[in-house]
């Protein structure tokens, strides 16, 4: 099997990509850029053409136009040599419900082209159901696993061959917070050596809270993509609580930004500078800090832009 | 890719049971005989039916003219059908195309794989009718078998016979085979597949009792299924047999390449 072709960059990359279906644009000219390295988060409501833009890249839906390059080869055409590559959960994860996690991971792991022999597959099968944290002598049927469970099998057959790519479509789904943070804790642990994540959802602080990227879609447009901590970078812009507003008010002028029930949003630089001045003129200031967009303010603005 | 699918369908409880019900048939039908000794007058009734209260050896033949019409073309519905649609249903398609499995090869897989059901359960079937048949039913004439030509036949002579006939009865089946196949990569759902092909099959019944029906009925796929008893006359009366064959070829490409010609091209959004 040929290995990834080198792919300066970006491992992910789409032009004018574009899904129709009669005459909804499910997905209309989107350009995604995801690079190595990348944790990408890929935002967007249900409905947005999250999945379908996901299924693109994966060779499930052929694009109506548009090119898309999945590890510097083009998609769907190069899915024999693309895909090996990939690790992937598509929506919701899904297993034959009459055997088990591992008698479906078997399968699965049988049904591809590579040489692995039997002892390989059987160790990879047990390391990737310890990583998600099943245990591989459970012999009970998938049909009696709980929905966390059939996630956490989902994300193993995605991580069993351990590829540099992983493509999950909401893989905290259906977990509680303890198996979210473990799960989280996994993939970056896995973006640590070097796997690129490509990970979409529709929880807005999960994406703040593990990528490096963003990009939102809105009725199947691209309308913001970024590094996550240029979108959330210090704004110049301080926030004040205090007592005494109207006082701070006077005192500071025009660079008051605005004013909502006992916090101040004032235009500077230094935090610091401001706390003495405030201070030295009396003003009990309860809490002062540079004030930090989040990313949900961040979409919400890019949402009324577009 | 297709050892996978052999697996899967082996493991299947849905697989034997099925095969069960395959079996149950003819042995309800070899007890009553056994118990009544009341066999259906010679030239009515399923064939060879008459002939196995004398001759038990003859009944994985009589067996398989029972199961043929209706059990074993259902069987191969619902598997064909289940195929494609069915993994669709349970999501596991997506997984197996990102895997990936190319498309085509995975219908080769599935279309090989209810070939080897239908292998399967013929052999089944022959096996479990042929001790019923000889413990329960007529003992073999020493001097031979007779044939529907009234000539007799040795043992030798019906053993290979009935293994063309058991041949015959697999190739019946790609038709269906076939045809349920394109149904699953139309649909999510392998009931509404199955339903879709058991549905042809009746209308092709339906106009085969149809004597305005005349011009098309050498086309119907299930025309020529019980010609494998011209196997047991002397000599063997190839002309049905043979035009069987190429039927059942025919529906097999026809509905293969449908089957194909939708499904690698098909937008897989279940």
């Amino acid at each position: 099997m040929t290995s990834a072709a080198p792919t300066n960059g970006h491992v992910i990359r789409t032009r004018a990509l574009t899904k129709r279906y009669g005459d909804l644009r499910a997905v209309d000219a989107v350009n995604l850029e995801v690079s190595t390295g990348d944790v990408y988060g890929f935002l967007g409501a249900n409905g947005s053409g999250k999945t379908t833009t996901v299924r693109m890249l994966l060779g499930l839906v052929l694009p109506t136009s548009g090119e898309a390059e999945v590890l510097g080869r083009p998609m769907p055409t190069a899915r024999r040599s693309v895909l090996p590559h990939i690790g992937s959960l598509v929506e919701s994860p899904a297993a034959y419900p009459h055997l088990s996690g591992s008698a479906n991971l078997a399968l699965l792991d049988a049904t591809g082209s590579d040489r692995s022999r039997g002892q390989e597959r059987r160790a990879r099968i047990g390391t990737a159901l310890e990583q998600v944290g099943l245990n591989p002598a459970d012999r009970r049927p998938v049909r009696t696993y709980s929905q966390g469970m059939r996630q956490r099998l989902g994300l193993a057959a995605a991580l069993m061959r351990r590829p540099p790519l992983l493509i999950l479509d909401e893989p905290t789904n259906g977990l509680d917070p303890r198996g979210t943070q473990e799960i989280r804790r996994l993939l970056l642990e896995l973006n640590a050596e070097g796997t690129t994540i490509f990970l979409s959802s529709h929880l807005l602080a999960e994406i703040e809270q593990m990528c490096t990227r963003v990009g939102v879609l809105r009725r199947g447009q691209l309308i913001l993509q970024e590094q996550l901590d240029s979108l959330l970078k210090p704004t110049g812009v301080v926030a004040v609580r205090t007592r005494d507003i109207d006082r701070c008010i006077t005192l500071l002028g025009p660079v008051v930004g605005s004013v909502a029930d006992d916090r101040l949003l004032v235009r500077a630089k230094d935090p610091a500078r401001l706390n003495a001045y405030l201070v030295g003129e009396g003003v009990r200031v309860d809490e002062i800090g540079p004030y930090r967009r989040t990313l949900e303010q961040v979409v919400l603005e890019a949402d009324a832009r577009a | 890719m297709i050892v996978v699918e052999l697996i899967k369908m082996m493991r299947r409880p849905r697989t034997w049971l099925i095969i069960g019900m395959l079996i149950a048939l003819p042995t309800l039908v070899a007890v009553l005989l056994a118990a009544t000794d009341l066999g259906p007058r010679p030239g009515t009734g399923p064939p060879f039916l008459s002939a196995v209260l004398s001759d038990g050896t003859l009944f994985p033949l009589a067996a398989l003219g029972v199961v043929l019409p209706l059990l074993l073309p259902i069987a191969v519905a619902v598997l064909g059908g289940d195929a494609i649609a069915g993994e669709s249903q349970t999501g596991t398609l997506r997984y197996l195309l990102v895997r990936p499995v190319g498309r085509t090869h995975l219908l080769l897989a599935k279309l090989v794989t209810v070939v080897a059901f239908v292998l399967l359960a013929v052999l089944v079937v022959a096996a479990v009718s042929y001790a019923e048949g000889r413990l329960l039913l007529g003992r073999a004439p020493t001097t031979g078998t007779v044939s529907l030509s009234g000539s007799t036949l040795t043992q030798q002579e019906l053993g290979w016979r009935t293994a063309l006939a058991l041949g015959y009865v697999i190739i019946s089946m790609l038709g269906v085979a076939a045809v349920a196949l394109f149904f699953s990569t139309l649909t999510k759902s392998s009931i509404g597949a199955a339903l879709g092909t058991i549905g042809v099959l009746i209308a092709s019944t339906v106009l085969l009792g149809l004597d305005a029906g005349s011009a098309v009925h050498p086309f119907l796929p299930t025309r020529y299924w019980l010609a494998f008893v011209d196997l047991f006359r002397d000599p063997i009366l190839w002309r049905d047999v043979a035009r069987g064959l190429v039927v059942q070829l025919g529906y097999l490409a026809v509905f293969t390449l449908a089957a194909w010609a939708n499904f690698s091209t098909k937008d897989i959004d279940d």
